[in-house]
Order: C-alpha cells, then structure tokens, then sequence
C-alpha cells in the first residue's frame, strides 16, 4: 500500500509578513511544511507502517523546499521527489498540473494533500488533482481508515460529519485532528540524510512550462492591512457598568439586539 | 453575459452563504449589462432565487452532495449557459466542488474572496492571505472567472424580482464511486460558527471545560454560536467544530464576543475580520485587544453572568 504526500513549504505561521512588489519579502523568514501536509505525512507514515509501501513526498518548489523533503524523510518517508519550479509565479491548477506529471510516475494507492497551505490559504490543489487525475476525493478529513481497496474516511462540514467510502486511488486531504504528528528522530534524521531525492523541471515531466505560468488567476497586488489600533477600553471592575456598556455597544452600533 | 451562482438550500431555503453569493452575483451581472443565474438542486426556491435576482434557475435532480455527481450536473449547466463568471459560496460544499469543477474547465478559481469586482474587463477579487496579515488582489482570467465568497463578507439583499424561471438539466452522471455512508448531525439546537451572525468564544481564561457554561449562556441568550480558541480544543474541554483560528475556520460574524482569550496570532487569523469584536480579558497587555472594538479588562467569570442577564433583558423589551 504506497502513498505519495504533497508538501509544501510555507513561511512559519508566526511569521511577520513583510511586503516586496506583489510578492512577499522573503528575507528572513523561516519556512516550515505546512501544518496540514504535517497530518496528511503522518497518516501516511502510519499506513505505511501498517501495510508496508512506500511514502513518497512531492514537492513543486524553489530549491529551499528541499529542506521540507528531508524534514518529512526524517520523519519515516521513504522517497522523495522535488520538482523545480517557483509555485508563488503559478497558480494552483498549474500546480496540480505539475504533482499530477508526477505522481504519474509515482507508486501509490493513496494520495494525501493538506487541506490547505498555510500562507496562500487557497485550500484548492487537492480536488483540482484529484479531477487532473480522474480519481474520488475525500475533503476536509478528520479520520482515515484504509481498507482492501478502498478507504473510508470522515469529511468535516459546517457543524457536522459525514462517512464517506471510496475505492482506490484516490485522493485525500488532510484536517487537523487526523493524528497527532510525531517529531523525527534522531535515527531518521541521519537516515534521510542517505535518500536521493528525485529532482525533476517541468519540462521532465513532458509539461509546457507556459501552461503552468499562464496565470488564470493574477495577483496584481499585494497590501498590508491597515494597522487596527484597538478599540475603545473600559474598566470592568465593576461587572454591572462594564455590562451596561457592551450591551450599549452591542445594540447600538453592531445593531445586534 | 451570464453571471452563473451555485447555490445550496436547506429545509427548502437558500443557504445564508448561497445568498450572499447571489447578491453579489447580481451586482457583477447588473454592472456587466448581463443576466444572474443559479444552479441548485431544489426547484423549490425558484421564487427565492428570484427574490435574489435570479432570472434562472437550473435544476439538476442530483440528489445528497457527492462531488462527482455535482461536477457532471454543474459543468453540464456551464456548457450550455456559457456563464462569463462562476460564483460559489465558500461553504464545505462550496470549497470542495468549485476547484474540482474549474479543473475539469480549465480554468482558474480566487478562493474565499472578500471582494468583487470589474476592472478594464477583468474580474477582480480580494483575498485575505497569510492569517490575514496581507490582502492579495488578484484578476481571474479565462470562461468562466470563477470565484467562491467568504461567508459573512458580503452581505445579502433582494432585489425584488420575481420567481426565476425554472430549466430542468438531466444529467448522466453515471454511478458515483464515492458513497454517503451516513452523516453524523450536530448537537440538536447548537448553531455552527460557519454561518452565524454572532459568535461568543471562548479560551483557557475559563480555567476548565465545566466552565464553557458562562460562554454558552450568553450565546444562548444573544443567539450566537458558541466558538473556542485552540487550546480548549486541545484540553478536550469543547469539540474541533468551535475551533476559530488558523487550524480551525475562519469566521467573519457581524460580532464577535471573546472572553478569556488571549488573541494569538493564530486565533485573530480566524476572527479578525469580523464587523464588530468586544473582548474581555483580565490582561490589559492581551493583543487581542489590539483587534477588539470594545475592550474591558476584567475577570469573566464577574462579567460574563450579568452581561447575559443585561442581553436577556435587552431581548425582552
Ligand atoms: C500552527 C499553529 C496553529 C494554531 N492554530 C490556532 C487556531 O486555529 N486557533 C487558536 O485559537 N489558536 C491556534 N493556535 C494556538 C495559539 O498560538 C494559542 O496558543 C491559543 O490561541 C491560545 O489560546 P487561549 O487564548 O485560549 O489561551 P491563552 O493564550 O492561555 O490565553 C488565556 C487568556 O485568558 C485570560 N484570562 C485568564 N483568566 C481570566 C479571567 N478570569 N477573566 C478574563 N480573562 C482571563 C488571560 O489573561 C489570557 O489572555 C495555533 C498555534 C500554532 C503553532
Ligand atoms: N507547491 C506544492 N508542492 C507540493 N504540494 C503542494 C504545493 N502546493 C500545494 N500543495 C498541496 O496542496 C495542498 C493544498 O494547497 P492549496 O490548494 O495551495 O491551499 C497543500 O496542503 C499541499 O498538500
């Protein structure tokens, strides 16, 4: 039973987020792999550790997301394959272009994506890849078992839960609850030191790098919020007045009562 | 010019996030000289539609959301309306259908915009990026321009038409390989954080789960959904679904209530971008504070019993 998880790498959620032209500034920041693709790795590793196979991470990226890969080795990967490439100049169906070359090359049963990048919080690639690709896809999921075949899988939904089944291959995106992810060991991280890491370009792939930069979606901006300076400030020493007040506020100005 | 919305009922009703999808809908059709339409599965609001300024209505008979299914009945409409833009809400079916379906199009998708536009002939969005600490405006290219819509960012208003006309689509799905086991229902009577107008939330100010009492009082009394910050969900103290943050959802009510939360940066990425925020915190340096409207710096567990007693009494005039 193979699985192949895609990454990405994202700058650290603590980040203070700095503007440089439409991009960010990227001097400086830490990059981590997004906290979701964290979930979906580990319900890979535990699949594999369950039926045997191979975990395979993908990643689309600059070189610096190479350090995500050995992260995610370090881990209980055990391959890797990096495809060179600037996602932040694509937009996300060209990304699922690319992962879905890939993973064409790629043994897997099962295939696990965040349900969103942290960062661009586009929550899109997964089911753009999952069509790409021709197979079911599962959303949003908070319990994973995988069976002969198929999978079953818990879907979360505005205030509720659905079970869904479906046969493999198929498609699955990561939401927190899944597992709790484990830290990599020191074993493993000296073990993944040892693993290739497959890397392609695009044009590897048999792909036209003018499909996946021909920007269906554009960013022709990039701004900074207006910096909220707080609010009016009451002392709640006394509960009576300060509650005659949000009630004041509340009816008022957000017109709620 | 057709502006095509997908749209989501419940109990025979559109969807609060299916409305608001459509009245922006609208405004782009009316701005671009063309015509709303709507796609739902339920002939049943076609008057609603209408209200909404759909002229109208397709129906598929696709029954329970299966992504499959939705994907062939909705692209089916998109090949024979030819719509220049394509709406979702961003509701858990919206978010999950709308990639899928711009896949099988080969077209681009703005996820969860909280702004829409035309500029020089282009649909133009804006989206929050990176927990909000930035805002991307981004052109969406391509037939159709397809978007989904932050729930809450736009708010919905009917524009007195009548029903929609109804135009019934058959399609050959075949045999979707994803099956519905069942659907696990919430809490009798508990309103969702996706959709509620007022959230009160609650954090490990609380001091332990037994206390989540204080926040469900007020809630109930002021109609809101109650909402949690990580770290009770991580003590067990209350389910995932309240979670409101970075790894929770991301909500945008008309008010949101925070007691005992401290407002790290990963909470306020979930809530900051609601109308109006009263936070109370016995901390006067907590940052939540920095995004609230109304501040009082005080202990809840004081504040919390009055403030709903004031709210019940404010109801019943
Ligand atoms: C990758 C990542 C993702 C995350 N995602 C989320 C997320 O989605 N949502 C989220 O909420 N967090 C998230 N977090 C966690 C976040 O960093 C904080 O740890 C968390 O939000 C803190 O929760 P809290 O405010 O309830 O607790 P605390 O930070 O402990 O704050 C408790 C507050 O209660 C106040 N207080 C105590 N007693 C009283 C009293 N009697 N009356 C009034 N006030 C009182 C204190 O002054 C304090 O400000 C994430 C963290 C990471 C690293
Ligand atoms: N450049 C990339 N390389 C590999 N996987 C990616 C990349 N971008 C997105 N993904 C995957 O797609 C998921 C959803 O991302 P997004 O649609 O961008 O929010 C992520 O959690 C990853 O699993």
């Amino acid at each position: 039973m193979s699985s192949v998880v895609c990454i990405s790498h994202v700058p650290d959620t603590e980040s203070r987020i700095r503007v440089s032209g439409r991009k960010i500034d990227e001097t400086g920041l830490k990059f981590i792999v997004s906290p979701y693709d964290e979930y979906a790795l580990e319900e890979a590793i535990r699949l594999k550790e369950a039926k045997g196979g191979d975990v395979t991470v993908l990643t689309f990226g600059p070189d610096r997301a190479q350090q995500g890969l050995r992260e995610a080795l370090a881990r209980g990967a055990t391959k890797a394959m990096h495809v060179k490439g600037e996602p932040a100049d694509a937009d996300s169906l060209g990304i699922a272009k690319v992962l879905a070359a890939a993973i064409r090359t790629l043994e897997h049963d099962v295939l696990f994506l965040g349900k969103q990048g942290v960062g661009t919080d586009n929550a899109l690639v997964a089911p753009m890849l999952a069509e790409l690709l021709g197979y079911p896809q599962v959303n949003v999921v908070t319990h994973l078992e995988v069976g002969d075949g198929k999978l079953t899988a818990h879907r979360e939904i505005e205030g509720a839960e659905e079970v869904l089944e479906a046969p493999l291959p198929a498609v699955v995106s990561a939401q927190k609850g899944l597992n709790e992810p484990r830290y990599a060991s020191l074993k493993g991280i000296m073990a993944a030191k040892k693993v290739a890491i497959d890397t392609r370009s695009i044009a590897d792939l048999g792909l036209d790098e003018s499909d996946i930069y021909n920007q269906r979606v554009t960013v022709v901006s990039l701004e900074l919020p207006a910096e909220k300076s707080g609010g009016r400030r009451i002392d709640g020493s006394d509960p009576q007045a300060a509650a005659r007040e949000i009630v004041k506020y509340i009816r008022d100005e957000a017109k709620a009562l | 010019m057709t502006v095509l919305v997908f749209t989501e009922t419940k109990d025979g009703k559109l969807k609060k996030a299916s409305r608001e999808a459509l009245t922006i809908g609208r405004k782009l059709a009316e701005a671009a000289g063309g015509e709303l339409a709507a796609f739902a599965t339920d002939a049943g609001v076609a008057e609603e539609a209408g209200r909404y300024g759909a002229k109208k209505l397709y129906v598929a008979n696709a029954g329970p959301y299966l992504t499959e299914t939705y994907t062939a009945a909705l692209a089916q409409v998109v090949k024979d309306v030819q719509p220049s833009v394509l709406l979702f809400a961003g509701s858990s079916n919206g978010r999950d259908l709308a990639p899928r379906v711009a896949a099988r199009l080969d077209a681009g998708v703005a996820s969860d915009v909280d702004r829409l536009e035309w500029t020089d002939g282009k649909l133009r969005a804006r989206r929050p990026v990176y927990s909000g600490k930035a805002f991307a405006t981004v052109d969406v290219t391509g037939k159709p321009a397809i978007a989904t819509t932050r729930p809450n960012a736009f708010p919905a208003e009917e524009s007195g038409a009548g029903a929609a006309e109804v135009v019934n689509v058959s399609v050959d799905a075949g045999q979707p390989r994803v099956k519905l086991v069942e659907t696990k229902a919430p809490e009798a009577g508990e309103l969702t954080i996706a959709e509620a107008d007022i959230i009160v939330s609650g954090g490990r100010g609380l001091k332990e789960g037994a206390n989540f009492s204080y926040i469900r009082d007020l809630a109930h009394a002021i109609g809101g959904a109650v909402g949690a910050s990580r770290a009770t969900v991580d003590a067990g103290w209350i389910d995932h679904q309240h979670q409101v943050g970075q790894t929770g959802r991301v909500v945008s009510p008309n008010l949101y209530i925070a007691a005992g939360v401290s407002g790290a940066i990963q909470h306020l990425a979930g809530m900051s971008s609601s109308k109006h925020i009263v936070a109370i915190n016995k901390d006067p340096e907590a940052p939540i504070f920095r995004v609230a409207d109304l501040g009082i710096v005080g202990d809840l567990f004081q504040i919390l019993p009055v403030l709903t007693e004031e709210v019940k009494k404010a109801k019943a005039h």
